[in-house]
């Protein structure tokens, strides 16, 4: 969408969230929506982030905590299954690491620049009780 | 009538498609979005949403950006709430009329923060309800000004550090203690009143649909725990909130056509109101000798506090 100057700005601005005519959206997921360029899905804050979450299907048990308590929107689930983190949305809170579970966490925080793949090599152990 | 959404457990709510889009400007961390979504979510139907001035307002519209999926309007500080009032007001009138293209019943909702709700728009939520609208307000609580910098709001808590009531050599912060706006609401007669807290997830779908089903003006007071202004590690959201509904700092209850009132949480192990103020860089300084004699009056005071709800429960009054 072009920017516009103060002057350009109207009074009262109305935005459409979707191209064209837009029913059932409650039952409609964002891979099936049209969404216009003034819908801010279409925008990015993944350069908010400093670090970025990962996520380790092997140990997931899709509990879904991360996906109520992401404030973001960036926690994918589909069919009740936790499929991935949506990551132009995603500004690195950290929320679903704190709240997953799991032993050891499937969410684990890392540096925005470190590579995916040897972050999954590199996932903990299971951490044992001490007694 | 519309068909409740069947919410069973946190895996059929995950089925949900969000109705509130990413890329707003809010905090990370920030609990608006959180209790935003499980309002939403709450109910498959259409919507009329507005919000007032805040922190949830200006970062979710953000000219040439928009982050709602359903209709929304923002006017001013004060009027979020009489806008949806308005349009309840006049879907109500077509419909007697005949003149609606589509047969189907919206829920309305209007967003406010607490300045927003306890005091500027106070005048305003008190006209929808004494008209009686088929509304629900809900209040992001987050006992600050927080989109202004951090303003004393009529529903800080004594000690509580913010920008116009600093804590100091002299002061300890914030002197009044927080306004019981769930009592002045119910006793508008309001068929349903509650407070709720978004890390108890269950009990605020629990109290949204039946706040939705309600005939008349509904009230939701939201824990809304925040980062920026409650001095805390964006992470610790859903940890501060626990802390806060488990200390009964922030007890959730409800209350039913002004005279009903249940506890809908009882934690099970109460932590005590030390662990709460502790966690928060606001309460920092009470921590000082100077001032410890107040943790032990904020704690005498939750405990006074729940000490009524109990008796009032158990009265069924």
């Amino acid at each position: 969408m072009e920017n516009n100057g103060w002057s350009e700005f109207e009074i009262g601005a109305m935005l459409r969230s979707f191209e064209g005519p837009a029913t059932n959206i409650a039952t409609t997921h964002t891979e099936d929506r049209n969404y216009s360029a003034s819908n801010s899905f279409t925008a990015s804050v993944a350069d908010w982030r400093i670090e970025k979450p990962v996520f380790n299907k092997d140990y997931c048990i899709d509990c879904q905590f991360c996906w109520i308590y992401c404030p973001d929107m960036s926690i994918i689930s589909r069919d009740k299954k936790m499929i991935g983190v949506d990551m132009d949305h995603c500004k690195g809170c950290g929320i679903c690491v704190e709240v997953c579970p799991t032993n050891p966490k499937s969410l684990l925080m890392f540096q925005e620049q470190h590579d995916d793949e040897v972050a999954l090599a590199e996932w903990p152990e299971k951490e044992t009780k001490e007694k | 009538m519309s068909e409740i959404k069947k919410i069973k457990n946190l895996k059929e709510f995950s089925t949900s498609a969000d109705r509130f889009e990413g890329a707003n400007l809010l905090c990370p961390g920030c609990a608006h979005s959180i209790i935003v979504r499980e309002v939403l979510n709450a109910t498959n139907d259409d919507l009329i949403l507005s919000a007032a001035t805040g922190c949830l307002e200006v970062c979710t519209a953000v000219y040439p950006y928009t982050s709602w999926d359903a209709s929304w309007i923002h006017i001013g500080f004060e009027n979020g709430s009489t806008a949806v009032a308005g349009a309840e007001a006049m879907h109500k009138a077509l419909k007697r009329k005949g003149r609606l293209k589509q047969d189907r019943d919206p829920k309305f909702v209007s967003f406010a923060g607490d300045g927003a709700s306890y005091d500027i728009g106070f005048q305003w939520i008190s006209g929808c309800f004494e008209r009686g609208h088929n509304m629900m307000h809900v209040v992001l609580d987050n006992e600050v000004y927080a989109n202004t910098g951090g303003q004393r709001s009529s529903s800080t808590p004594i000690g509580s550090s913010a920008t116009t009531s600093p804590a100091g050599r002299i002061s300890y912060g914030e002197k009044k203690n927080k306004k019981d706006m769930l009592a002045i609401m119910a006793a508008h007669g309001s068929p349903y009143v509650a407070q709720v807290a978004p890390n108890k997830w269950k009990n605020m779908i629990k109290a949204i649909q039946h706040g939705f089903e309600a005939e008349g003006p509904v009230f939701i007071n939201a824990m809304s725990a925040c980062t920026t202004e409650w001095k805390f590690a964006p992470e610790d959201t859903i940890a501060i909130s626990d802390l806060a509904t488990d200390s009964l700092v922030f007890p959730l209850y409800e209350i039913i056509d002004g005279q009903k009132l249940n506890i809908t949480y009882r934690p099970k192990n109460v932590v005590p109101v030390e662990e709460y103020l502790a966690a928060q860089g606001r309460f920092k300084h009470l921590f000082k000798d100077q001032y410890k004699y107040l943790i032990k009056e904020w704690q005498e005071r939750v405990d006074q506090k729940w000490d009524y709800l109990q008796r009032r429960e158990e009265a069924s009054v």
